[in-house]
């Protein structure tokens, strides 16, 4: 038996020697998607064998799934053999600002990005430490940072690295919250995934700094199958932000995120994201299309997670960041701005599923729809037979630009005590000529008209994001409809 | 000449295109003509287009303009976005201010500030020098920072909405300000408080057109000439004594005329 397991791996092992030979020297894994294929990336990523075992279950699950098509969203199929599902992170680098193109340097422009960071999101050569001196004025605040999180015992790092260093934690946490068979897409992440973030925080540690801030000045993750895990430890604290405002081109129409947060007792994670991809030409052509799972447990007693989203961009927009309210008293929220124009399609919302006593959500969702796009808030608000004392609050509201987008709202309630509390209010509006037009009257374009009446419908939102990035949000907005009246 | 209309003919599009036997002139040949410093009142019965008359000034969409011309110190301003004529010193105090849910007053005004002069060229208002001048405006018509925290007119009362329209006035300062029934809905204390606030703005470089159906305002603003208007023209103009020849006889002494 265990010779022939030992057969069966040098087997393996050549067919990835003689089978990927060449592709390991350009850093590309052949299209198509099958077991060589993913020992071809754990290899790459130099995993220990029990992480290949794990992607190679998901994968087998995979397999046996189908595709979702519960979404309000429609798309051509995708042929899953004809993606390639590795490649190295190659960037291409520029010499300066001048070779990019002049719409998204006009883009960064009308966002109010300092020059210097430009230059790091555009790629530029050699630019980050530059920028980190003109931003912070200091010689190297990462290196700062990163020891501040570490003296703090945080652990905030890549998580091929946490596979390898902390194997503890990640076999303990991962796919703890999202299953490898949770869905379809989850399915395929958990087989395939190359990249993403570890944190760690440890037993009543509040972490020193906004993750944010960490981001602002480094490298972002923007993998195709992006694979987070944040774990806070009882009376922990960290806030995180994922994304960034400025526009995100990226060669892979596919992207397929997971995201698990588990808070212990007394734990808070706050979870930021500003999702700007690129959404495709007017048409929608080229779009990304963004199938994200995002869940939160809230194991622990008295523990609290808020996701706050602002989605911007990408064709086609799948995701339902959620809370499972397991520990008694946890408290979940939802805080989201979906904004859709020309022909985006955007399904989202979130899950509240409260398991303990005395759990809270809270859910305000605002939708924006211009063009002839659609725009579809689903979510499910459950309440266990065991969760006595529950209470929800959620509100929906829609706004519609023009005569040719859509707005839906798909709530689905489940109580199954009665001792629990569950409020829904949801409202449809259209930008009034009235208002635009008396904006206009004093003096304001229709187009920034606009962006100030839609600011204004999703204020309580943007409030929830990390100061730094209100008003680069605030404006991303206004550009994210532009052209969408008139 | 600060304004000039001549022999104005509007009418309104249909909503549907298609739809036939749906245009209605509202505005037939209507002219008027006003210097910098005067104030003209212009009264008339509902449905005689007074109020359309300040939407077109203004530039609101819907309606269509058949004939004649509006010139506005001398540039006819008829093919200008309503936020060029803004910009250029035109100001419509409206019969029935919007709110903007979420966005505070301040913000509002300050955007509005600032979006004129960047339509004229000029340089951006710092924020300290822009709440200076609020702050300076506000306390002259009595309101207080408070309430420029609020979201524009939400949840505000007649009165509250109209001494607003004004400070808006005050804080923009256009050239020609127009008025429309700026007194609906108020009662006499509001509309003491709104007629001293536009008092306060008058000046010889500025004018104001000031729409309304009943002579009262006239006592607390009180204009150089009146117009009568009926049926979509100024049918007879005169001195203030005209808004009380009115009042005594009510409109259906003009409605021969028209």
């Amino acid at each position: 038996m265990a010779d022939q397991d030992t057969i069966r791996q040098v087997e393996e092992l050549k067919k990835y020697k003689y089978g990927f030979e060449t592709q390991v020297e350009t850093e590309k894994a052949p299209k198509g998607l099958n077991e060589d294929i993913i020992r071809f990336i754990s290899r790459k990523k130099d995993e220990p064998e029990w992480m290949l075992q794990w992607r190679l279950d998901a994968y087998h699950r995979w397999l046996q799934m189908e595709e979702p098509r519960w979404a309000k969203v429609h798309y051509e199929p995708i042929d899953y053999q004809d993606l390639h599902y590795y490649a190295a992170p190659k960037k291409k680098t520029i010499k300066s600002l001048d070779e990019l193109d002049p719409e998204i340097l006009k883009t960064y422009e009308k966002l109010g990005i300092p020059l210097r960071e430009q230059e790091i999101l555009a790629g530029v050569e050699g630019a980050p430490k530059v920028a980190v001196d003109a931003v912070f004025d200091s010689v190297s605040v990462a290196t700062t940072f990163r020891e501040e999180l570490e003296k703090a015992g945080v652990i905030f790092c890549p998580i091929s690295e946490a596979i390898k260093k902390h194997p503890e934690l990640v076999k303990k946490y991962l796919g703890s919250v999202v299953p490898v068979n949770d869905n379809f897409f989850a399915a395929l992440n958990s087989a395939v995934f190359t990249d993403g973030s570890f944190v760690y925080v440890p037993k009543g540690v509040r972490c020193p700094m906004e993750l944010s801030t960490y981001f602002r000045i480094n490298e972002r993750n923007t993998g195709q199958f992006e694979r987070t895990l944040i774990i806070v430890d009882e009376g922990g604290y960290v806030s995180y932000l994922e994304g960034c405002t400025a526009p995100m081109r990226d060669e892979h129409q596919l992207h397929a995120a997971v995201v698990e947060l588990i808070a212990l007792d007394d734990a808070e994670i706050k979870y930021s994201t500003v999702q700007n991809w690129y959404p495709g030409d007017e048409e929608g052509r080229g779009g990304v299309y963004n199938f994200v799972t995002k869940r939160a447990d809230c194991r622990g007693r008295n523990s609290k997670v808020s996701w706050t989203q602002v989605e911007t961009g990408s064709a086609i927009t799948w995701k339902y960041p959620s809370c499972i309210l397991r520990g008694d008293n946890s408290v979940g929220e939802f805080y989201s701005i979906a904004i859709s124009n020309n022909a985006q399609q955007v399904d989202s919302g979130t899950k509240m599923l409260h398991l303990g006593k005395n759990t809270k959500s809270r859910i305000i969702s605002k939708g924006i729809s211009a063009g002839r796009s659609q725009n579809t808030y689903r979510g499910l608000v459950s309440i266990h037979k065991k969760a006595t004392g529950a209470r929800n609050f959620t509100q929906c509201d829609s706004l519609l630009i023009g005569e040719k987008c859509g707005a839906h709202t798909v709530p689905y309630i489940q109580v199954k005590t009665p001792h629990a509390k569950v409020e829904h209010e949801a409202t449809t509006s259209k930008i009034a000529e009235e208002q635009l037009f008396y904006c206009r009257a004093r003096g304001i374009p229709e187009e920034e008209a606009v962006a100030l009446i839609v600011n204004g419908f999703v204020r309580e939102v943007i409030q929830k994001l990390p100061m730094e990035f209100m008003a680069e949000t605030q404006r991303l907005i206004g550009i994210s409809l532009e052209g969408s009246v008139g | 000449m600060l304004l000039e209309v001549k022999d104005l003919r509007v009418q309104v599009r249909p909503e549907d295109e298609e739809a036939e036997g749906a245009v209605k002139e509202i505005l037939k040949g209507l002219s008027l003509a006003m210097n910098a410093g005067e104030v003209h009142a212009i009264m008339g019965p509902n449905g005689s287009g007074k109020s359309t008359l300040s939407h077109v000034l203004a530039g609101k969409p819907g309606y269509e303009v058949t004939a004649g011309e509006v010139l506005f110190d001398g540039e006819d301003i008829l093919e200008l976005e309503p936020e060029e004529r803004a910009a250029k010193g035109l100001f419509l105090a409206m019969q029935y201010p919007v709110e903007i849910p979420g966005v505070a007053y301040m913000q509002f005004l300050k955007v509005a500030v600032n979006a004129q002069r960047e339509l004229r060229g000029e340089e951006e208002l710092s924020t300290p020098d822009f709440m200076r001048l609020v702050r300076e405006k506000a306390q002259k018509l009595g309101i207080s920072m408070d309430m420029l925290k609020r979201p524009v007119n939400v949840g505000f009362s007649g009165g509250e909405k109209k001494r607003m329209e004004v400070l808006q006035m005050a804080v923009l300062e256009p050239k020609l300000c127009v008025l429309d029934e700026i007194d609906s809905g108020l009662d006499i204390d509001a509309l003491k408080v709104v007629a001293d606030g536009v008092n306060a703005l008058r000046d010889a470089s500025r004018g104001f057109l000031v729409i309304t159906h009943y002579q009262r305002l006239l006592n607390y603003i009180e204009p150089d000439f009146v117009h009568i208007m009926v049926n979509g023209r100024i049918v007879e103009s005169g001195g203030k004594e005209l808004a009380l020849k009115l009042e005594r006889e009510g409109y259906a002494a003009f409605q021969d005329a028209a």
